[in-house]
């Protein structure tokens, strides 16, 4: 009897001692649009950071892709049931902060945490991606990458190209595919993810020329679109020519050339550095190279600007929530913890410690690709014309120049029609998503 | 004429019939009266700001050229779907019924499809035709047909309808040969007694008599070609090239879930209830006249 008591004893004890630690505990849900590998990443996280400290827990939620988990916290928000942390991708940046009533700055939360917040430490070309204009940050950058060049080594061979020297300029990347084609070294020479984001937006950037006004639409919402300036049209012009026997081959809107790349149909790609991962496992033999430029742009290479994703947080919850948010950023921005992540996933680093430590370990003489974004991006300081791309309605944007484009790519217009119209149809609903 | 049943209870009726009523209020009416409400207004999409402009989304949806562009685009494909799905399944149900053995074989795998989810139906035939890997697009491309349904809006929407067409088919043939199968072999017989070759015997008895089938699923196809299709568009072509394949349904997703323009979203959505409710009536109105039931 005696021992029952003592155990019946222990187990209330235990009970209480749970129910008091389970009251303790703060939940914060994270929602997120990572599948496979990126995936577990975000699990790993969640589970270090857990384990780390007993007072908040982590909770990711997988919401689908990026539009879907944007959508379903906007409706969350709407319907007052928002999740602390919600990943958002590029496009949905402006999105996000024309919102502001629903979101609360990063840069706030991380001085709510007890430590102040120093902005140097991350890496400034992503950090004013995702900054309002007067410099505060916004959201946190998860998942940065930037374009660079691909290319086939065995076709490079075949078609009797250097193997080593990658192409650096649009006109020679034009030849090398024109050579590709013609010696018969593959169908076709050059092929490229997202139109949208790396010729028009990273294009500009690199380039050093306008996309719109406001810097972009960094300085302010009202922006007029300046994609039909001799250099786009000339660019795309380029392209279409291409397109017309094959040499340029169109994969589609988002990263659906990536099959056609893989495939060793065509020499020579651009893509995310994010995109890596795919051509690693594909065992081809391939080689990078900075994104190429145009050789007559004065100032380029300039630098490029970051897409992949970060993470906001909603406006309206409890300050216990907000501790706990900004105890996981500061997690995250840890060296050991960005450095990690930066090797094993392809991401840039967030922080500049991450960056030195990663180049100081000998990473990138073993694979250069990785570092060929971040140089991109720190090479020069950001012109206006470089910040980055900022529109309310950038996904609705790209979806009128993706239309617009195929229908060139397609031969029913010139790529003066075709950007004329883009610009036209853009700025239309530039006006009227800011309420004009 | 027809028989009533007359309930010798007053409550018990609408009892019965509460359920359905109560299912119809929560997933009709309500979602219905919200687009309504929606349509009317101008809202950012978290709601932080709305403004009641009355009509000026539909105005402004109804002077948009894409979206009349979108009414031909949805035009053409529903015709072309239900064209293709019940011309190839009376077809093959008119077939299927002249082989002698294993004929429950042939009709349960003509039944099969229809198990298919549409965005599984529509990856199929994406892969299929894929321009690069697609085993199907070799073919087209070895008998000399620039095939790029990337850029290449005819082509884009042949596929579509293809894979949507595809998948409707099961469904109509079961029903065909449900109707074959009533028609009574006296009559075939006989008009093969007087000499009527096969082809007028189909004519002149087999397809007057299946018309309240045909009709039945004219209807049916229609409203599949409206609405259910979004998962294969959404797979094949995200309404692309330009704006080749954007049917109404896929531009209500885009404006509203991808631009996040709410308010013209629900005005379309609230057109397109619109255009549903009337063709449905016109086609019972005046098909269904022409419609023999036996």
């Amino acid at each position: 009897m005696k021992t029952l008591g003592f155990a019946a004893g222990v187990a209330a004890t235990m009970t209480l001692l749970s129910s008091t630690s389970a009251f303790a505990v703060t939940e914060i849900s994270w929602w997120h649009a990572m599948t496979g590998a990126n995936n577990e990443v975000v699990n790993q996280l969640s589970k270090e950071f857990n384990e780390s400290q007993s007072d908040y827990k982590i909770v990711p939620v997988f919401k689908g892709t990026y539009p879907e988990t944007l959508n379903a916290g906007i409706a969350a928000f709407r319907a007052k049931q928002p999740p602390a942390i919600m990943q958002v991708f590029d496009a949905g940046t402006g999105t996000m902060m024309g919102a502001e009533g629903a979101i609360k700055p990063v840069a706030d939360i991380l001085s709510m945490g007890g430590q102040a917040f120093d902005k140097s430490q991350y890496l400034p070309g992503i950090v004013a991606y995702y900054s309002k204009p007067d410099g505060t940050m916004l959201s946190f950058p998860y998942n940065s990458s930037s374009p660079i060049l691909y290319y086939n080594k065995d076709i490079f061979q075949k078609a009797g190209l250097d193997v080593d020297n990658p192409p650096k300029t649009w006109g020679e990347v034009w030849d090398a595919a024109k050579k590709i084609k013609s010696s018969g070294a593959a169908p076709c020479g050059f092929t490229s993810t997202w139109l949208t984001w790396i010729h028009t937006e990273n294009f500009a950037a690199w380039n050093n020329v306008s996309y719109g006004t406001n810097e972009n639409g960094i300085g302010g919402t009202d922006v007029e679109l300046k994609i039909n300036a001799p250099a786009f049209v000339k660019h795309f012009q380029e392209l279409a020519d291409l397109a017309k026997d094959g040499t340029f081959k169109y994969g589609g809107r988002t990263s659906e050339a990536k099959q056609i790349f893989l495939a060793g149909e065509c020499g020579i790609f651009t893509e995310s550095s994010g995109g890596l991962g795919d051509i690693v496992k594909s065992g081809m033999n391939y080689g990078t190279g900075q994104l190429p430029y145009e050789a007559d742009a004065a100032g380029a290479p300039q630098n490029t600007i970051p897409g992949g994703a970060s993470l906001w947080v909603f406006a309206g919850l409890p300050d216990e929530q907000y501790k706990g948010v900004a105890a996981f950023f500061n997690f995250l921005s840890q060296t050991p913890i960005q450095a990690r992540l930066h090797q094993v996933s392809g991401y840039l680093p967030v922080t500049l410690a991450a960056y030195e430590e990663t180049k100081k370990s000998g990473f990138y003489d073993k694979n250069p690709a990785r570092e060929i974004p971040i140089k991109q991006m720190m090479g020069k300081a950001p012109t206006e014309n470089s910040k980055g791309v900022r529109l309310v309605n950038l996904p609705q944007v790209r979806d009128i120049e993706n239309e617009e484009l195929e229908k060139m790519l397609a031969g029913q217009q010139t790529a003066q029609q075709a950007l004329d119209n883009t610009v036209a149809r853009g700025n239309k609903a530039i006006q009227e998503a800011i309420g004009n | 004429m027809s028989p009533r049943v007359v309930f010798p209870n007053k409550i018990l009726p609408y009892l019965l019939v509460a359920p359905q009523l109560a299912i119809t209020l929560v997933f009709f009416y309500w979602p219905a009266s919200q687009a309504l409400r929606q349509s009317m207004l101008r809202e950012d999409p978290f709601g932080l700001s709305s403004k009641f402009v009355w009509f000026d989304n539909f105005k402004k949806v109804l002077s948009d050229p894409n979206y009349l562009n979108s009414i031909q685009v949805t035009a053409i494909f529903s015709i072309s779907v239900a064209a293709v799905a019940m011309g190839t399944a009376l077809l093959l149900a008119v077939m299927a019924e002249k082989v002698v053995r294993s004929r429950g074989l042939y009709r349960t795998l003509m039944i099969w499809p229809y198990a298919v989810a549409p965005a599984i139906a529509g990856m199929l035939w994406l892969f299929l035709f894929n321009p690069s890997i697609g085993s199907l697009a070799y073919g087209l491309r070895w008998l000399g047909i620039n095939w790029d349904p990337l850029l290449d809006g005819e082509q884009a929407m042949a596929l579509v309808v293809a894979a949507a067409s595809w998948k409707q088919i099961s469904y109509n043939f079961l029903f065909f040969v449900a109707g074959l199968q009533a028609i009574p072999k006296t009559l075939i017989e006989a008009a093969a007694i007087d000499g009527a070759g096969e082809n007028k015997r189909f004519w002149t008895i087999v397809f007057p008599l299946l018309a309240p089938t045909t009709f039945f699923l004219l209807v049916v196809n229609t409203v599949y070609a409206f609405f259910d299709t979004f998962g294969i568009i959404h797979a094949v072509t995200g309404g692309g090239p330009g704006k080749a394949t954007e049917t109404l349904v896929y531009k209500v997703y885009n404006d509203g879930f991808v631009n996040l323009i709410l308010g013209d979203s629900a005005a379309q959505s609230v057109i397109l209830m619109v255009i549903v409710i009337a063709l449905t009536a016109v086609q019972f109105r005046y098909v269904e006249k022409k419609v023999h039931y036996g």
